[in-house]
């Protein structure tokens, strides 16, 4: 019986240990695996992009986030801080010329050298004018420290922040030999002073071998606070510049050797201002903390004051504009669209429109709002009000197709069973259906609101690039929004911006966090299972 | 009627015809039955008489299985409408029939003691009666299974010569009885011969009814059955 | 045969008489529908059917799928006006009063004329606030007592009021299905209806639950007129006790539902309850 069975089993095509069929399904489960790697694949690939692009804006951004603080203790003499009065707040507010005095008057006396070498200009330039302006205010909003000594922090200037951040050059640093002898000496007619120790500086030799047959550069010696330039060297004697400090200072240790792989007019820093923050640092007065001013600041043409509060104020006061039109009116127009309108050609076309208008390109949106809102209203320009509006227009399709979806997604039954118990057409809607569709609503308008906050094409067109150094107050004031900033400090000439811009779109990509997760949040807290 | 369309469900149309099949084999069983008892009782065979008698078995063992399908059926199937009145239909006519092998068998086992008695006449009478219920019997069936309303009512009516022809019967047989007391033995038998020819009779009538039932979905009273009027006395 | 024998049997015939069976014609008409026509677009759902629904009595309307039966349900309630392209002629009348008439207006129709799914469609509220929902926007209710009492009332009517007093402030979507079934019976018959419509109710319950809603159907039906489409004939026969069978639109046969399922007059009828339908 056996024997007559078995053939016909194995000639089953079904069967489950057949040869054919195993090598089928061999091939079956590679395809699969192979289609699994894929999908694998293409997700691995968008991470790493996603890394490297959080990557490459947030090691920017660090840099930004702190900066390098120059530490004063400052006489507040009346006659000129406040020479128009200490009662007179509002002159001492705006005296920014008067602190600044004080400020050039205490580098003047720490390095005395400048003036001698009439570089005062060059010294001065280690603090912008403007950084002493919260030192103003601080004075006018307490007159009584008149008289007093302000110990006040004024951020360095932008270029030898980024110079003592490492982003100007790569430096080499290393440690001279011992220095036996200084002194001295007159050489072709220039008076030089030459460093003197066996074998103690073969190093530098070498390196500014390098820089010479290279593009040029620094090599500065620094001991303690006392730091010179050098000019020429030997393994046993160097001659070099004094740039600041005394000659004394060398004798003896061994000296810190910077080699700056970069000519001095290659850069935005001398080798004078180089070794005076160096000096300062030396002496303590150099602090690095966090850049509080990219948060508290508005605008400057300063790098190192400017900051993204004037332009997060700005968004906020646009965004609140663009909700009160896109929420209400787009959540209305679904409602009637969803529940009310009749489905016929008119409705169609408006659907349609819908979904292209949603699709239009925004700087289309931008020309719009130039032409109705500020020609033909003539609303101010570059106010967050007509930014919002138009931001609004923009966003209602979103709003529009997100909370259809989400009125849509509501079953049906619900719809028969509020109708079956006699409610009306409206009361269904209000009791009903909008309570379950509102988690998708609010999701809907948060992502919209989200992509409006990251919009920055029509706010150029309606003004809102403009200069804005103060704080908007209220929605018709000037002001300009955070993706306009980052555009705007993207083109700005001077390296520090590149950081700060960094910055600001880590500032504006935390704004968009927020607002998603704060979507994810409704979604799942007010989601209802029916 | 209009041509069965058949179910949707196959396997319910197989053994709803499986089922009628079953009724009219019993049927005709029966009809054998109350055929091969005449003829027994007319030649005085005993052993046609036992065969008979041994008949009966088949006949309830097709009864119990008729029973225990319809059992299954009405659980498993549901029937409705026309499809319940066959169920129910085929129940009631199974226990008829058997009523009827029953009744054949009673007339088998009268054979051996009316052997030798002198009745002749009187037997001729009940081989007449006999071939009238045989026919009747026969009738009711084909109404069955050609579910034919018309036939089941002419067979419903059709009990009345019967009714008739056991009145004469018993009339006949007693006066024989008064004439030789001898013969009131083997006349006590025939009487009861007649009778269940008389019962058989019945029973085709209410199989009549129930085809009919089934048929029409209308039911046919008894009592407007036209019935001959008892003998008296 | 004979003259005497030929007119002997037509008495016979006429005197074979039906045994009437489980009566409902001592009840007055409920809701009497006269010609009604349903059309979507155009194709027509409905042709031209007319029915006397009687009260206090469950009436089944059976049907193969697509045979117009929820439609026309559907009409007694005016439900088909909320589909924008369906298009209802012909006239009902509840108490004598047309409900297609202008002057009704069907928000009010259906506090009169409740109805139950086929899906047990409980709002995702609390059990308390599904069935207070309707007698709120009635205005049925003035205070939070009566409140209080008239959901009590329905839940018990509905049988579900032991399983749920604890628990009334619980959602109702958290209920099993026959419970939420009942639910929405409760909540239907929470606005004093007069007639109560049921659209394959037990069609997504199993057969315990069925069995609830079918006893609790019975015991509704001594203060409602009850309307139930279903796909079952076996609970049509259970339940109703009058049957009408659609088929294409149109009403074939309609009838005590023991007849219906006995003794049905319609060929198609007959075909549809046996089983031999296609």
């Amino acid at each position: 019986m056996t024997d007559q069975t078995a053939p016909t089993r194995a000639t089953r095509p079904s069967s489950f240990n057949d040869e054919a069929a195993k090598k089928r399904l061999r091939k079956r489960n590679a395809a699969e695996r192979r289609f699994k790697f894929y999908g694998m694949a293409a997700i691995g690939v968008a991470l790493a992009f996603l890394v490297l692009f959080v990557f490459s804006i947030g090691s920017q951004a660090l840099t930004a986030f702190s900066h390098h603080k120059i530490k004063f203790d400052l006489p507040l003499t009346a006659e000129t801080v406040a020479p128009e009065g200490v009662g007179d707040t509002a002159a001492i507010a705006e005296n920014v010329s008067g602190f600044y005095q004080l400020v050039r008057e205490n580098l003047a006396e720490r390095f005395p050298e400048a003036a001698a070498d009439g570089r005062e200009r060059e010294l001065n330039d280690l603090v912008t004018r403007l950084a002493v302006l919260p030192m103003a205010r601080a004075t006018a909003e307490n007159p009584g420290r008149i008289g007093e000594t302000f110990a006040y922090s004024a951020a360095l200037s932008d270029d030898l922040d980024l110079y003592l951040k490492g982003a100007v050059a790569p430096e080499t640093r290393f440690k001279s030999g011992p220095v036996t002898d200084v002194m001295r000496t007159l050489q072709n007619g220039e008076k030089r002073i030459v460093l003197r120790g066996d074998g103690a500086f073969d190093r530098i030799v070498s390196e500014q071998a390098a820089l010479r047959s290279g593009e040029g550069g620094t090599i500065l010696l620094q001991s303690e606070t006392s730091i010179a330039r050098l000019i020429d060297s030997s393994p046993d004697g160097v001659s070099v510049e004094l740039l600041t400090g005394d000659l004394a200072g060398f004798d003896g240790p061994r000296a810190d050797v910077r080699v700056i792989p970069l000519a001095e007019d290659a850069r935005n820093v001398t080798d004078r201002q180089i070794a005076w923050t160096l000096a300062l640092k030396e002496d303590g007065r150099l602090s690095r903390g966090i850049n509080w001013a990219l948060l508290s600041n508005a605008d400057s043409t300063f790098p190192e004051i400017a900051g993204v509060l004037a332009a997060i104020v700005g968004s906020l006061f646009t965004m609140l504009i663009t909700a009160m039109i896109a929420i209400p009116i787009g959540i209305s127009a679904a409602i009637y669209l969803e529940e009310y309108a009749p489905k016929n050609r008119v409705t169609d076309l408006i659907e349609v429109n819908i979904n292209n208008l949603a699709a239009v390109p925004s700087i289309v949106f931008g020309l719009l709002g130039a032409a109705v809102f500020l020609n033909f209203l003539a609303l101010p320009r570059s106010a967050p009000l007509v930014g919002g509006l138009v931001l609004g227009l923009l966003t209602l399709p979103t709003v529009i197709i997100a909370s259809r979806a989400a009125l849509r997604s509501v079953p049906p039954s619900i719809r028969s069973a509020a109708l079956g118990v006699g409610a009306s057409k409206t009361q269904t809607v209000l009791h009903h259906v909008l309570p379950l569709a509102a988690p998708g609503i609010m999701t809907g308008a948060i992502i919209g609101m989200a992509r409006a906050l990251g919009e920055t094409a029509p706010l150029l067109l309606i003004g809102m690039v403009a200069f804005v150094a103060e704080v908007p107050s209220g929605p018709t004031d000037e002001a300009t929004a955070l993706p306009v900033l980052i555009f705007k400090w993207s083109t700005g000439a001077e390296r520090a911006w590149e950081p700060n811009t960094a910055a600001a779109i880590v500032v504006l990509l935390t704004f968009m966090v927020l607002m998603n997760a704060l979507a994810v949040f409704v979604r799942r807290r007010f989601e209802r299972r029916w | 009627m209009r041509p069965m369309t058949t179910h949707i469900v196959s396997a319910f149309s197989e053994e709803l015809e499986h089922l009628s099949a079953d009724i009219l084999r019993m049927g005709g069983v029966a009809e054998t039955m109350i055929d091969q008892a005449c003829t027994a009782l007319v030649t005085g065979d005993q052993m046609l008489a036992d065969q008979t008698s041994e008949m009966d078995d088949t006949v309830d063992a097709i009864e119990v299985d008729v029973e225990r399908r319809i059992m299954r059926l009405l659980a498993l199937r549901q029937p409705m409408a026309t499809d319940l009145r066959a169920v129910v239909a085929a129940l009631k006519v199974a226990s008829e029939l058997e009523r009827i092998g029953d009744l054949s068998k009673n007339i088998a086992k009268r054979v051996a003691p009316l052997a030798g008695a002198d009745v002749s006449s009187a037997i001729k009478g009940i081989e007449r009666m006999g071939h009238g219920v045989k026919q009747q019997l026969h009738s009711v069936l084909d109404s069955y299974s050609e579910a034919d309303a018309e036939l089941s009512l002419k067979v419903w009516s059709g009990d009345e010569d019967i009714d008739q022809h056991y009145n004469s019967m018993f009339r006949e047989v007693l006066t024989y009885m008064m004439q030789d007391p001898s013969l009131i033995g083997a006349g006590t038998h025939l009487m009861f011969i007649a009778k269940n020819l008389e019962r058989i009779g019945d029973h085709c009538t209410n199989v009549a009814e129930i085809v009919h039932y089934q048929v029409t979905g209308t039911y046919l009273t008894s009592s407007a059955r036209p019935k001959a009027p008892l003998l008296e006395g | 045969m004979s003259e005497t024998e030929n007119t002997r049997k037509d008495t016979l015939i006429s005197q074979v008489t039906v045994t009437p069976s489980a009566d409902t014609s001592g009840y007055a008409t409920k809701v009497d529908c006269k010609h009604i026509n349903v059309s979507y677009g155009d194709k027509q759902a409905i042709f031209d059917i007319s029915m006397a629904i009687p009260e206090r009595s469950v009436t089944a309307f059976i049907g193969p799928s697509g045979c117009g039966k929820s439609t026309f349900l559907r009409c007694i309630n005016r439900m088909n006006d909320t589909i924008e392209s369906a298009k209802v002629e012909g006239q009902i009348f509840i108490d004598g009063e047309d409900v297609n008439s202008d002057h009704i207006d069907p928000v009010l129709l259906r506090s009169r004329v409740g109805m139950v799914f086929q899906k047990p469609n409980p709002f995702p509220k609390s059990i308390y606030d599904n069935i207070a929902y309707g007698p709120r926007i009635h205005g049925i209710a003035t205070s939070r007592t009566d409140l209080d009492e008239i959901v009590e009332t329905s839940l018990t009517r509905a049988g579900l009021w032991d399983e749920v007093k604890d628990r009334l402030t619980q959602p109702g979507t958290g209920l099993s299905g026959g419970q939420q079934q009942r639910l929405c019976i409760a909540r239907a018959i929470a606005v004093s209806p007069e007639v109560i419509l049921m659209d394959e109710p037990c069609s997504a319950l199993d057969p315990i639950a069925t069995a609830r809603i079918e006893e609790l159907i019975d015991e509704l039906r001594e203060r409602f007129c009850i309307v139930i489409v279903t796909h079952s004939m076996q609970q049509a026969a259970r339940v109703s006790q009058r049957t009408a069978f659609f088929h294409l639109g149109k009403l074939v046969e309609y009838g005590d539902t023991e007849t219906v399922f006995t003794n049905p007059s319609d060929d198609r009828t007959s075909d549809y309850i046996t089983g031999r339908f296609g």
